[in-house]
């Protein structure tokens, strides 16, 4: 017990002096996280309107197969990305392996059924009326889909947000296609992880701390935006 | 109008990142500038004992470069030399190195320091190996199953060694995975499977280096400490541009004469001394090391 207290204390320290290891660390999370995020939802929202607008034979079916891959484990995609990347993979060319840039396309691919399928069930949870409506009205396709969107902001919000807590609390994916390489590929996760292994628990500690109050700062964000 | 919350912020994630970028990747390391970059895997007990930490900066201040360094166990580091992610490996297992050089992987095998492997365990020693041969110990661990091994299990050079002394001792490997819940693959790095020992009162192999960097965090002692098997050599290969032209060979070799030269191979011998009284690393530029 007294040594997860000491470690607090030190943790504590480590943020509040806002020491350069620490911020460097939560920045470069932050930024590679952020990044995917934008990515993510810049493809998932206007792909999640079109399924959702939008009537094809195994629509039902794709919606299940991108619900599955909700949970599509990290390792996976880690291996996955690795295989393609490498220079001796298809694409290895682009040599981009051991880089945030390839930890950045793993986390796109993924947090983006995350943000699509919960875009698309957000979607369909808005009265069709609205839709109905504006197309009597003479909306255009794009125009009734923004309305639609607009509808279900709230609900959108919270997949994208859900997609960008995965992208930042994941370890594996960056583990393995970042490399944990100290100043370069070194996120929040895999610093907790190498540090732990080392022993050293109050850097870990305090790296958890700070992912535990990004997390708190998203969801109170989430909450006022919902309660307005 | 209320869509401006969505536009808000996917505009905030967008300026979140680039800030970010900038706080994240300072210093030099932002990836989209042209900055010449070596990648260096390396067997964990490098990196755990804090070498690697300590002779990074000064290759790259020396040659202007920026050293990437993987801390990898040897199997893993084998395999990322052969399929051309990184540029240079330095790792511990001499019968894997040779083959990696024998099928064009690398482009030569230089071992630039040593240590020795040490079985280090609980100090009441419940399984009575103190003072046997690697050998015995293991067979005694075998037959009696009155202490638990902790095994790295991830085909690193240690696991190599613990393969190797099992064979000496004649045993195949398969039925000693599977002999009992004695022995334990922890499947991890040479720090994280020592402390996974000390908290489980087990044994376990290690090297000398990682042992002494990690000792004040441990209640594990050396065991047994003496017998020819237990040499542990370091080796340096440069990727061969034959088996990956994109490799950047010239700053590999540049790599391999930095460790090999008489100033570093000085520091090498001195590491660590100071702090754990006795030397981590024995520097053999060049030369294999006979005992």
């Amino acid at each position: 017990m007294t040594e997860l207290w000491d470690g607090l204390v030190t943790a504590l320290k480590l943020i509040v002096s806002l020491n350069p290891e620490v911020m460097e660390i939560a920045g470069r999370s932050l930024a590679i996280s952020a990044t995917s995020s934008t990515i993510a939802a810049l493809i998932c929202l206007p792909l999640g309107a079109v399924i959702h607008s939008n009537k094809f034979p195994g629509k039902r079916t794709l919606i299940n197969i991108v619900q599955t891959l909700f949970s599509l484990p990290t390792v996976a995609v880690g291996l996955f990305v690795f295989v393609l990347f490498s220079r001796a993979g298809p694409i290895g060319g682009l040599d981009i392996m051991f880089t945030p840039v390839v930890m950045v396309i793993g986390q796109v691919i993924l947090i983006s059924p995350i943000m699509l399928g919960l875009t698309v069930s957000a979607l369909s949870g808005v009265d069709k009326t609205i839709a109905d409506t504006a197309i009597s009205l003479g909306a255009s396709g794009f125009q009734t889909a923004v309305i639609t969107l607009r509808e279900a902001r709230f609900a959108v919000l919270a997949g994208l947000i859900m997609g960008f807590g995965r992208a930042i609390s994941e370890v594996g994916l960056s583990l393995m296609v970042g490399g944990n390489i100290a100043g370069f590929t070194r996120t929040i996760t895999t610093t907790i992880s190498l540090e732990t292994s080392k022993g050293d628990l109050e850097l870990a500690l305090a790296l958890g701390i700070i992912l535990i109050v990004i997390a708190l700062v998203i969801n109170l964000v989430l909450n006022r935006v919902q309660q307005k | 109008m209320k869509r401006k919350i969505i536009v808000a912020t996917l505009v905030g994630l967008a300026i979140a990142s680039l800030l970010a970028s900038f706080v994240g990747c300072g210093g030099g390391t932002n990836p989209l500038a042209p900055q010449e970059r070596l990648k260096i895997a390396t067997t964990t007990s490098l990196y755990d004992t804090g070498l690697w930490g300590y002779l990074e900066p000064m290759f790259e201040e020396e040659y202007g470069v920026e050293v990437d360094i993987l801390s990898a166990g040897t199997g893993i580091a084998l395999e990322y030399g052969m399929r051309g992610d990184v540029d240079v490996i330095t790792i511990h297992d001499k019968a894997r190195e040779v083959q990696f050089v024998a099928d064009g992987y690398g482009v030569e095998r230089v071992p630039f320091a040593y240590n020795y492997f040490l079985i280090v365990g609980p100090a009441d020693d419940p399984a009575g190996i103190k003072g046997l041969s690697p050998e015995d110990a293991f067979r005694t661990l075998y037959e009696t199953g009155s202490g638990s091994f902790i095994s790295r299990g991830d085909d690193s050079g240690t696991h190599s060694k613990e393969k190797a002394i099992w064979a000496s001792a004649g045993y195949d490997y398969e039925e000693v995975r599977t002999a009992g819940q004695w022995y334990v693959e922890a499947g991890r790095g040479m720090g994280a499977t020592l402390l996974m020992a000390s908290e489980m009162g087990g044994y376990t192999l290690t090297d000398m280096g990682t042992f002494l960097s990690y000792k004040s965090e441990l209640e594990l002692v050396p065991i047994v400490d003496e017998g020819a098997i237990l040499l542990n050599v370091y080796s340096v290969i440069a990727v061969s541009p034959e088996s990956n032209p994109n490799t950047n060979i010239e700053m590999a070799n540049n790599l391999v004469a930095f460790l090999t030269s008489p100033e570093i191979q000085e520091l090498i011998g001195n590491y660590g001394v100071e702090e754990y009284g006795m030397q981590l690393f024995t520097p053999c530029a060049g030369a294999e090391p006979t005992s």
